[in-house]
């Protein structure tokens, strides 16, 4: 580049530290200052983002250390750790929501039995108190749809549409599993849609936005709250609270399948001994 | 004043003879009401059909006078709160009408539809008892012909009433029905735009199907029962075989007074249980079913039981699709093969059956004697095989229901179905056949040693056996001398010979008389009772 004299040599190694810097210098300053910069970055991420694998959570309340209590014996071997799932077991349940616990565990469909197509409703393993706080653990690990406050069902008096609304969403979003009579039905492989016949308001509004089991998630997108509601209104009010006008016996409103056992066992039956009995008087 | 004197013993014979003196209604009354009718009570069965048809008629002219039969579109406004405002159908609407505003209304409605279906299901037993005992061969086998044409037009009659409300039920067998006829190779699509004029759902079909159910069907229906019954009394009835019973007379009551009264009781009995159904157990319930929309179709849609047969074949059909290269290229979808080579092939092969099995056996006798099932093995191997292939089908019509109420898998049920259709026919074909030698061969044991006592003999050898009573009479060493068979009942216990307990008498068993008339060729031999004494 220049003349090569020891004194400027001297010089020139002196004035290349005071002045510009070399290209090695460059380099190492570029790394320091991109590593500061991640270091600040991560350190501002992992400040601000909740630790996935925090070992001790202190933004967890009561209720939800109660609940993981209660997770860490009962739900871990198949959810694993903190809810994140184990293959081929359980799905991860970051971000399933409280109203999801409170469905499920609150029906007694979980702890499942075993694994099979679709866990059974059978009696709670938990009391309310329990659920609640199962829901407030996985709620609070990680988010997700949580009930409403209020009442679920509509105001018939404020709102006499309501009924007949719920009924025509029911038959466009329910019945292709469920059934008209809301008795339900059989799907593929084992899997079934349940009847409909012992749901609780808060039941069918936390299947509808969780969507559990085989169930398609009907989110506020799909059917608005006052939707869900409506529904709700039409199986409680219309379905559940037998009205039935048509007789003592509905044979389970599943249509003709049970009417065509009802005309046999029933009719054949009662004239087939009636014409016995008239035959026999000779 | 003069009272003038009316004797009224005298009267219905005054009565009587003034009709005579004006229509000369006598000899030909006389003809009528001393015909005789054979009485068993499975001849009753065929009965049932008849009275469901006679109050189908009664409770169908009442819908009709409610009834609307268009597809006009109308906002519901009656009283059923959880449909208000919704836009439905006229015929939809005025069915709801119908069954809620109309006093007695929704009872009618259950009474027709209850009816529809003991018609159909008393058609089918009274299918069976006709096939079993042999009562089609020559001279009825057109009478049993007639039969499978009423069970086709009942078949139909069936499903255009069970669509004509509109309901999301009925709607979607139309829409299958639609499906049907599609399948058919080229004239599919001209066929189901004729019948919906155009697409399908259009606005026509329920006009269409009104004018079918209430005209076009009963209709052919009645024409069809008057024939079947003008035949039955032209060729009198079939009897079973019996004391003083041969092929050519007719042992029975006369018409009047006992054979009318009893029908005439039957018919109430059975508008009684027609009556007791539709007010005891719901049918059909369309106000849950809303308005037909090709999009809303319920999980266990099912037509009613005797179309279910039909739902099941099409349900058990493998996928297996034809394409024909040929012009713009056709195809030949699944369904074609269960619901119409399928329901061709289940009319036409028990129509055809009388002139195939008389081709088998060479037999072009005329029979008026019936056949008790168990003597003709073949036949009633079968007829279980029909009914077992029909039952098969038919409950694979409701797989669905069965899958979920019984937790098997919907898939399992499917292969249950298809495996089932093939294997369980034959294998019941096998059991009855085996079952019918079986019952054979006792008969004509009971005939060659006699009946059972129950009492056990010992032998000076120290032999134990059992003492037996002959039916007729014994040779010199005591044997039972073997009897014929006489195609009638063998009494197989000793109170059936009057021995143990009062002859046979009682509340569903006709009181007998054994001592004037015998009950089997047999009884009247000696009956051998130092044979019981010496066994105790």
């Amino acid at each position: 580049m220049t003349s090569d004299t020891p004194a400027r040599r001297r010089a020139r190694v002196f004035s290349r530290r005071r002045g510009a810097p070399s290209r090695a210098r460059r380099r190492l300053g570029a790394a320091v200052r991109m590593l500061a910069a991640l270091v600040l970055a991560g350190g501002v991420y992992t400040a601000f983002t909740p630790g996935a694998f925090a070992e001790d959570n202190v933004q967890l309340s009561a209720v939800a250390r109660e609940g993981k209590a209660l997770y860490d014996t009962s739900c871990i071997s198949c959810h694993g750790r903190d809810g994140q799932g184990v293959e081929d077991r359980g799905p991860s349940l970051i971000g399933v929501g409280s109203a999801s616990v409170e469905f499920q565990v609150g029906t007694g469909r979980m702890p499942m039995t075993r694994q099979e197509a679709q866990a059974e409703q059978k009696p709670p393993q938990f009391n309310d108190a329990q659920t609640e706080q199962l829901g407030q653990y996985i709620q609070e690990l990680g988010g997700g749809p949580e009930l409403p406050d209020g009442p679920l069902v509509a105001n018939l008096e404020s709102d006499p549409d309501a009924l007949a609304r719920g009924g025509e969403l029911f038959r466009v979003n329910c019945t292709s599993c469920h059934g008209f009579g809301g008795g339900g039905g059989a799907l593929s492989s084992g899997k079934f849609a349940p009847s409909l016949s012992d749901a609780t308001a808060e039941e069918l509004y936390a299947a509808m936005l969780t969507g559990p089991q085989n169930m398609p998630v009907f989110g506020d997108n799909q059917l608005t709250p006052e939707q869900k509601k409506q529904i709700i209104t039409y199986i409680s009010v219309q379905l559940q609270d037998d009205k039935d006008p048509g007789g003592l016996f509905n044979l389970g409103r599943y249509g003709p399948s049970t009417e065509g056992m009802a005309i046999f066992l029933v009719g054949i039956t009662l004239l087939v001994f009636t014409s016995l009995w008239i035959a026999g008087k000779s | 004043m003069k009272r003038r004197k009316i004797d009224l013993a005298e009267a219905p014979k005054n009565f009587a003879k003034g009709v005579d003196d004006r229509f000369q209604a006598a000899t030909p009354l006389r003809g009528l009401l001393n015909k005789v009718f054979p009485d068993h009570w499975s001849f009753l069965l065929g009965e049932i059909a008849l009275f469901s048809f006679i109050v189908l008629l009664l409770s169908g002219v009442f819908l009709t006078l409610f009834f609307d039969p268009s597809m006009k579109e109308v906002p519901y406004d009656g009283s059923y709160l959880a449909l208000k405002g919704t836009m439905m159908s006229a015929a939809y609407e005025s069915s709801l009408h119908l069954s809620f505003e109309v006093r007695g209304g929704l009872f009618m409605r259950q009474l027709h539809h209850w009816a529809a279906l003991l018609f159909m299901a008393s058609i089918i037993v009274h299918m069976a008892r006709v096939f079993f005992t042999g009562a089609f061969r020559k001279p009825r086998e057109i009478n049993w012909v007639i039969g499978v044409l009423l069970f086709l037009l009942g078949f139909f009659a069936g499903f255009t009433g069970y669509s004509l409300p509109d309901d999301g039920l009925s709607g979607t067998g139309l829409r299958i029905a639609s499906a049907i006829m599609l399948t058919l190779p080229v004239i599919g699509t001209w066929l189901s735009a004729a019948i919906f004029g155009g697409e399908f759902p259009g606005e026509l079909i329920i006009g269409r199907f009104y004018i079918a159910h209430v005209l076009l069907i009963p209709g052919i229906l009645l024409g069809l029962i008057a024939a079947h019954l003008g035949i039955v009394f032209k060729q009198k009835h079939t009897q079973w075989p019996g004391p003083l019973r041969t092929n050519e007379n007719v042992v029975g009551e006369r018409m009047f007074p006992r054979y009318a009264m009893k029908q005439g009781g039957f018919f109430m009995a059975v508008f009684g249980v027609i009556a007791l159904l539709a007010g005891l157990f719901q049918i059909n319930p369309i106000w849950l079913f809303g308005p037909y929309r090709a999009a809303e179709v319920s999980s266990a849609s099912q037509p009613d039981f005797y179309v279910m047969f039909m739902d099941g074949l099409v349900r058990l059909m493998p996928n297996w699709q034809i394409y024909i290269p040929f012009g713009d290229g056709y195809s030949i979808p699944p369904m074609f093969w269960p619901a119409v080579v399928g329901l061709g092939a289940l009319f036409t092969l028990p129509m055809a059956y009388p002139w195939l099995e008389a081709r088998k056996l060479k037999d072009k006798r005329s029979h008026h004697l019936l056949e008790r099932p168990r003597d003709n093995p073949e036949r009633v191997g079968i007829g279980m095989m029909a009914l077992t292939f029909f039952l098969v089908a038919t409950i694979s019509g409701g797989n669905d229901v069965i899958a979920d109420k019984f937790h098997i898998s919907l898939n399992a049920m499917t292969w249950a179905g298809r495996i089932g259709l093939l294997l369980l026919p034959p294998l019941a074909y096998y059991i009855s056949v085996r079952i019918c030698l079986g019952l054979q061969q006792h008969d004509r044991q009971v005939l060659a040693h006699g009946v059972e006592t129950g009492i056990i003999k010992r032998l000076p050898n120290g032999q134990f056996v059992e003492v037996h009573q002959p039916l007729g009479p014994v040779d010199d060493h005591g044997h039972p001398i073997p009897l014929e068979y006489a195609g009638w009942v063998v009494p197989k216990k000793m109170n059936r010979l009057g021995a143990l307990a009062p002859a046979i008498k009682g509340f569903f068993y006709p009181v007998e008389k054994p001592a004037d008339i015998p009950v089997s060729p047999a009884v009247g031999g000696p009956a051998k009772r130092e044979e019981i004494k010496s066994g105790r």
